[in-house]
């Protein structure tokens, strides 16, 4: 089936992303994690007819993506899931503040356009930075980031665990679905005579499995918490990384750069 | 359902990952409590398949369309609502990570508008006390216990949908993001999440009840639904008339056409300065575009950028010209940034070739 496919083949690619080398991987996760939940915060803070000021903060996913040396086109695919919601939200505004800000050769150019267009460049641009994050960091190295952040060790160990039965439930719901598909050609889903069975066969099977699992990580003395990767302490790197970002970020916000760059060539 | 960053102030995201972190912080606690170590890979094992069977499309019979299932209640009454929403937190978490389904800073938002409702709400309000109760004693032991699990599932899943949907309503508003009155956008998002609901609770039901024929001790409180009652009929009777009293009545009053409540909270509490920041403006606040030439003049007034200006520059237009060319400028330098990058990537790869 196409969703679950695309569903594997898309953690297949950020797997293979984030195993890569480059400068940004080579930064520690935690300094990573943290510019990149300032950077959102510090987007989305933006006030909303404020699309000058907002595009400053473009600049900060495209070099990385660069210095990483990944495609901004890659991340572009995953919009579809981000800029629909947003799309019904900001959708109307044009038509609720119908009140022009400025003329643009003519042309009157309303607050509800330009908050619209704000609207969708944040989610555009915080997309961005999380998929950045997540090309550059395997998800281990992203566990012991959170480890050190004082999140509870079984919520991360849940999470590596869940990450890693992900693929392998993907496969097998996706094997499923083709063999009942191939048995039913023409139906598009599942018939409501099997909604029941149909996951709940495979819940079963699942259980089962996870007894085993269980079985197996006693047998290989689990006491309770994982190790993760072994993250090196922070370097240099990090520490400069983490303070340039923080003063960019934050002059971006409050230094109106884009005005001052405009008036350089406009009076 | 799932929020994106762009849909949130930071001050409403920062305030839901507070409630979402206390939230994991006594579920963790509850389950350390009880040493059950053996529960982690069943709740990894359960929430990834959730996580694959939220793909599955399930065909809605007379319709063209197709359903999804709905993964917290269905989490809980397998795993209890502590694990239960521990295991969702992690779903949630993936999909924001990995397929952008939900965003980093809307983490806090998304799992308290689906994980919290869905299993501790839909848990305590809904499956326990009907799964205690009295219900359909005439259908016999397993009767019975079927017809609980549809009652509670499909129930737990719209009631605790339309929670989730008033959530996202109630935190995109005060987040200052919608030109949509409030009363509108709830309008609109209860609704549709009142079918979706529905027919996440049949798929929930359906599954749970082929669980139940084949494996019943693998569903939480089955042992209650067959054997003695912990709650008489009355008991279960009068908590579900008070769940629909606050579902109902806390919605309708939010929803109302004229959210007294709401403006309050959002406009005369607010902190000076607070609603300019969050681009909230009060006097030009929900009104229709019926009533757009009294807002033009007000707001003519009003000028709402004043920290626009900059030395300089005497005309606000001049000040918006200038600030539009310097964002081309920025957006060219990231178009060079980009194709300089691919140049050179190509290059490389050239070489190594």
């Amino acid at each position: 089936m196409d969703k679950l496919s695309g569903a594997q083949a898309e953690l297949r690619e950020m797997d293979a992303l984030a195993a890569a080398d480059s400068p940004v991987h080579r930064l520690h996760p935690l300094c990573k994690l943290l510019v990149t939940i300032l950077y959102i915060a510090v987007t989305v803070s933006f006030p909303k007819y404020d699309f000058n000021g907002l595009m400053v903060m473009l600049l900060y996913p495209v070099l990385l993506f660069q210095a990483a040396g990944i495609p901004v086109r890659l991340c572009f695919y995953r919009l579809r899931m981000v800029l629909p919601l947003v799309c019904a939200v900001g959708i109307a505004n044009p038509f609720l503040d119908p009140v022009p800000l400025m003329r643009l050769g003519g042309l009157p150019v309303t607050g509800g356009m330009v908050s619209m267009v704000t609207l969708m460049m944040k989610g555009i641009f915080s997309l961005m930075a999380s998929f950045l994050l997540i090309a550059t960091t395997p998800i281990d190295a992203l566990c012991a980031a959170l480890r050190k952040l004082h999140v509870p060790g079984l919520l991360v160990t849940l999470l590596l665990l869940t990450y890693r039965y992900i693929g392998l439930m993907l496969r097998e719901v996706a094997v499923m679905t083709e063999a009942y598909h191939l048995r039913a050609p023409g139906q598009r889903g599942i018939h409501i005579s099997a909604w029941g069975s149909f996951l709940g066969q495979l819940l079963l099977r699942s259980m089962d499995r996870a007894e085993e699992l269980y079985g197996s990580m006693l047998l290989r003395g689990f006491r309770g918490e994982f190790h993760y990767a072994d993250i090196p302490a922070c370097r240099a790197s990090g520490v400069v990384f983490t303070m340039v970002c923080t003063a960019a970020i934050l002059t971006a916000r409050f230094v109106r750069i884009t005005t001052l760059l405009g008036s350089l060539f406009v009076r | 359902m799932h929020m994106a960053d762009a849909l949130l102030a930071p001050a409403v995201a920062a305030t839901m990952y507070a409630a979402s972190a206390v939230t994991v912080g006594a579920s963790v606690r509850t389950l350390k409590k009880d040493e059950n170590m053996a529960k982690l890979p069943t709740m990894a094992v359960t929430s990834a398949l959730v996580f694959a069977g939220q793909m599955i499309n399930y065909t809605i019979p007379g319709t063209g369309s197709s359903g999804h299932l709905c993964g917290g209640m269905l989490l809980s009454s397998l795993l209890g609502p502590q694990a239960g929403f521990l295991s969702m937190v992690v779903i949630l978490a993936i999909q924001a990570l990995f397929f952008a389904d939900g965003g980093l800073l809307a983490l806090g938002a998304n799992c308290w508008n689906m994980a919290f409702y869905g299993c501790f709400v839909g848990y305590y309000l809904l499956w326990r006390p009907i799964m205690g109760s009295k219900l359909f004693q005439g259908l016999g032991a397993k009767g019975a216990g079927r017809a609980k699990i549809i009652l509670a599932s499909v129930l737990g899943c719209v009631i605790t949908l339309q929670l989730g949907a008033f959530s996202v309503v109630l935190e995109t508003s005060l987040s200052g993001i919608t030109e949509l009155p409030f009363g509108t956008f709830a309008g609109i998002m209860q609704p549709i999440h009142l079918a979706i609901g529905l027919v996440e609770g049949l798929i929930t039901s359906a599954v749970l009840v082929f669980v139940y024929e084949a494996r019943p001790e693998l569903i939480m409180d089955v042992a209650s639904a067959e054997g003695e009652s912990r709650y008489s009929l009355k008991t279960t009777i009068v908590i579900l008339a008070v769940v629909a009293a606050i579902v109902g009545g806390g919605l309708s009053l939010f929803a109302s056409a004229n959210p007294d409540g709401l403006e309050w909270s959002m406009f005369g509490n607010a902190e000076s300065g607070y609603s300019e920041n969050m681009g909230l403006d009060e006097e030009n606040y929900g009104i229709s575009s019926g009533a757009a030439e009294v807002a033009s003049s007000i707001q003519d007034k009003t000028a709402f950028l004043p920290d626009y200006a900059f030395a300089g520059s005497d005309s606000a237009a001049g000040t918006s010209v200038s600030g539009l060319v310097g964002s081309a400028i920025v957006a060219a330098v990231a178009i060079a940034v980009c194709m300089a990058g691919g140049f050179f990537r190509k290059k490389k790869e050239y070489a190594n070739a």
